[in-house]
C-alpha cells in the first residue's frame, strides 16, 4: 500500500526554485532517506509534506488522499508526525506535557468538562497520561518527566522530540536531521531507537540525514536531491557510486 | 483503582477526584471563607473606612480583569493592547442594562453582568478571527486599534452618555460580590490551565509551529484563550461600573491598557499567583499612596510606578513569582502515582539560582 505519493511536486520562492517536480512514492513500512548538499531543498519537501508551506505546483496524497494546501495541524491529525531539524520542543513546559500535548487532538473533553472539572475530563486526563508515560518508556525518558524541557541534554531533546510525535500513533514520520550533532555513540543508539519504533509502531519513516553511517546503516532506500530537484533514487550502495551523487557532493573532476 | 473513588457517590455529575480532592476543596474553601468573613467584619465594625472597602473592592476587579490578561498573554502568548476595551464592553453593556430596568434590583444587575461579559467575549471573538493571525508585534499593534476605536465609540455614543459620561447607575457592587466571583475566576483559570485544553494554551506560547506540527489547531485556541480573557475583562467592568456609579470614556482608554498589562508583567508572565498578589499589590499602592504622600508631591506618584516596573524588570526579569504558582494552586492529577510535581515542572525549574 502506498503512504505516501508527491506528484510533480514544486515550490517557488520567487525565482527560486526550492523543489521542482519533487516525486516519491513510499510504501507501508519503508525507511527512506532524503539525502542532498546544503540547499538543495530537503526541508521544504518536509515543509510541503507537512503543509507548513502549499505547493506552488503538483500534489501530496497520504494514504490515497490529497492532502496538498491543508493547514498542517490537519495534516498532523490524518497521521503525519515530524521532528525538526532545529529541536522544538516546549521548553518551559515538563518533558511528560511535551508528550501530553501532542496527544490532545485525539481527546473530546474540551474547555467546560475541563473548567468544571467532570468525569469526563479525569477520564481523559488518565488515557492521556497513560499513553505519554508508556512513550517515554519506549524512549527510556521516563525518569525525567518532571524536568523542564530545556534542561534535558542534548541527545534526550532529539528523543523527547521523536516522543512527542510518536504518541499520536502516526502512520509516517518524517525525521529532519535527527542525527545532527551528536557523536558515533549516541548516532548508534539513535538508529536503533529508529529501527526500535519502526518494527514496534508499523511507521513508515522519511529521514533527512547528512551523517552518511546513519544513512548507509539503515535506510532501505535513499534519494538524493540537488538544487530542487531528484537527481539520483536507490540502495544506498547504488546510490553511492552514483555519478551524479558524487559530482552534487565532491564537483567534477 | 486508586483508594479515594469512594468520592463517586456523590453522583455522576460530581467530579470525580476521590477522598483527598474532597478535603483540599473543602480546606480552600474554608480558608477562602475565613478571609471572606474577616474582612466583612472589619467593614462592618467600621475598622477599615468606606474608602478602603472600595479599594479593597477594586483589588478584586482588577484581579478578574488581570487574570483574563494573564491568560491571553501570559498563558497562551497573544500580547494583547486593548485589554481595557473589553473591560469597558462589559461596564457600560452592564450599566446600560440595569438603567434601563432599574426596577429589575439585584436580578438586572445579575443580567447586566452576564450580558456584559457575554459581549466582550462576542466581540472578542469576531475582532480574534481576523487579528489573532498575526503574531507578536503586529497582534499588540492591532489589539492597540481596537481599543483607540472603542474609546471613540464610547465617546460618541450618546445613550452611553457620550464624553460627558454615564451617571446614576445603581451601586449593587458588594465585597461578597467581587471576593466570590474573584475567587470563581481563580478556579476557572486554573481547572482550564490544568487541563489538555490548557496544555494546548500553553504550547502555543512556547511554540506555534511546533504546536501546529503535532496537530494542535491553534487558530481555535488562540481564539479560545482571548475570548475567555476578554469575558474575564467584561465582568470585572460590569463589577466596575456598579461600585463607582460612573463610567467616563477615559477610563477605557490605552493607558489602563497598559495598567493591566504592567499588573500581569510584574506578578509573571503565566502564573495566577503572581496576577494575584500583583493586582491587590498594585491597586493598594497606586490609592495608598494618594493618602500617605503629601500633596505637594502627590502627582509624583506616576512616576513611582514606572520606576518600580524598571526596578522589578532588572531585578526579577520575569516577574514576582515567574511562572510559578502557589503549592494550593497546582492540582493534583487524575491518575498520577502519588505525589508528582504540577504540570509545569516548577519543582526542577530555575527557581533555585
Amino acid at each position: 500500500m502506498t503512504v505516501l505519493e508527491t506528484q510533480r511536486l514544486s515550490r517557488f520562492f520567487g525565482g527560486l526554485k526550492a523543489v521542482s517536480n519533487f516525486n516519491l512514492r513510499l510504501q507501508e513500512h519503508e525507511l527512506v532517506g532524503l539525502i542532498g548538499p546544503n540547499g538543495a531543498g530537503k526541508t521544504t519537501v518536509f515543509n510541503l509534506i507537512t503543509g507548513m508551506y502549499a505547493p506552488s505546483e503538483g500534489g501530496v496524497s497520504f494514504l490515497e488522499r490529497e492532502i496538498g494546501g491543508l493547514r498542517p495541524y490537519l495534516i498532523a491529525q490524518r497521521g503525519i508526525a515530524r521532528t525538526f531539524q532545529n529541536i522544538r520542543l516546549f521548553k518551559d513546559l515538563s518533558v511528560l506535557d511535551n508528550v501530553r500535548i501532542a496527544y490532545h487532538f485525539r481527546t473530546r473533553a474540551g474547555f467546560f468538562p475541563s473548567v468544571f472539572r467532570l468525569p469526563a475530563f479525569s477520564r481523559e486526563e488518565k488515557t492521556i497520561r497513560d499513553h505519554a508515560r508508556e512513550m517515554l518508556e519506549t524512549v527510556e525518558l521516563e525518569s525525567r518527566k518532571s524536568e523542564l524541557a530545556r534542561n534535558l541534554p542534548y541527545g534526550e531533546q532529539r528523543r523527547l522530540e521523536i516522543a512527542r510525535a510518536l504518541v499520536s500513533s502516526p502512520r509516517l514520520l518524517l525525521l529532519d536531521e535527527p542525527a545532527a550533532g551528536m557523536n558515533p555513540f549516541e548516532a548508534g543508539q539513535l538508529m536503533e531507537l529508529i529501527t526500535f519504533v519502526r518494527e514496534r509502531f508499523k511507521l513508515t519513516i522519511l529521514m533527512i540525514e547528512h551523517q552518511m553511517r546513519v544513512v548507509m546503516g539503515i535506510c532501505e532506500r535513499v534519494v538524493v536531491m540537488d538544487f530542487g530537484e531528484t537527481i539520483a533514487e536507490g540502495r544506498p550502495e547504488q546510490v553511492q557510486s552514483d555519478p551524479n551523487v558524487i559530482e552534487a557532493y565532491l564537483g567534477r573532476e | 483503582m486508586r483508594g479515594g473513588t469512594r468520592g463517586t457517590t456523590f453522583g455522576s455529575l460530581m467530579p470525580d477526584f476521590g477522598r483527598e480532592w474532597m478535603r483540599k476543596v473543602l480546606v480552600t474553601l474554608a480558608v477562602a471563607f475565613g478571609v471572606y468573613v474577616a474582612l466583612q467584619v472589619l467593614m462592618l465594625t467600621g475598622v477599615l473606612n468606606l474608602y478602603w472597602q472600595q479599594i479593597i473592592q477594586l483589588a478584586c476587579i482588577v484581579t478578574i480583569s488581570a487574570l483574563g490578561l494573564n491568560l491571553i498573554y501570559g498563558f497562551t502568548g497573544q500580547f494583547s493592547l486593548g485589554h481595557a476595551a473589553f473591560y469597558g464592553i462589559g461596564a457600560y453593556t452592564a450599566a446600560f442594562i440595569t438603567r434601563t430596568w432599574p426596577a429589575s434590583g439585584y436580578f438586572g444587575f445579575v443580567l447586566g453582568l452576564i450580558a456584559g461579559t457575554a459581549l466582550a467575549g462576542l466581540i472578542a471573538l469576531l475582532i480574534g478571527l481576523p487579528i489573532l493571525r498575526l503574531r507578536s508585534d503586529y497582534l499588540g499593534i492591532a489589539t492597540l486599534g481596537f481599543g483607540i476605536i472603542m474609546k471613540v465609540v464610547f465617546d460618541n455614543l450618546n445613550f452611553l452618555g457620550g464624553s460627558r459620561g454615564m451617571t446614576g447607575i445603581a451601586g449593587y457592587t458588594r465585597f461578597a460580590w467581587v471576593f466570590f466571583l474573584g475567587l470563581a475566576a481563580v478556579v476557572v483559570l486554573r481547572n482550564l490551565i490544568y487541563s489538555s485544553t490548557g496544555r494546548a494554551l500553553l504550547s502555543i506560547r512556547e511554540d506555534e509551529i511546533a504546536a501546529e506540527a503535532i496537530g494542535v489547531n491553534t487558530t481555535r485556541y488562540k481564539t479560545l484563550g482571548f475570548v475567555v480573557g476578554c469575558c474575564f475583562a467584561g465582568l470585572a467592568g460590569g463589577l466596575y461600573a456598579h461600585l463607582y456609579k460612573f463610567l467616563h470614556p477615559s477610563n477605557f482608554d490605552f493607558l489602563k491598557s497598559i495598567d493591566v498589562l504592567l499588573v500581569v508583567v510584574l506578578g509573571g508572565l503565566g502564573s495566577m499567583s503572581g496576577t494575584v498578589i500583583a493586582a491587590v499589590a498594585w491597586t493598594f499602592l497606586l490609592e495608598g499612596l494618594r493618602v500617605v504622600l503629601p500633596p505637594e508631591i502627590l502627582d509624583w506618584r506616576l512616576v513611582i510606578y514606572p520606576l518600580l516596573l524598571i526596578i522589578v524588570m532588572l531585578l526579577r526579569p520575569k516577574g514576582l513569582f515567574g511562572g510559578r504558582e502557589f503549592r494550593f494552586l497546582i492540582p493534583r492529577e487524575p491518575g498520577a502515582r502519588g505525589q508528582e510535581p504540577g504540570i509545569r515542572g516548577q519543582e526542577s525549574g530555575s527557581g533555585k539560582e
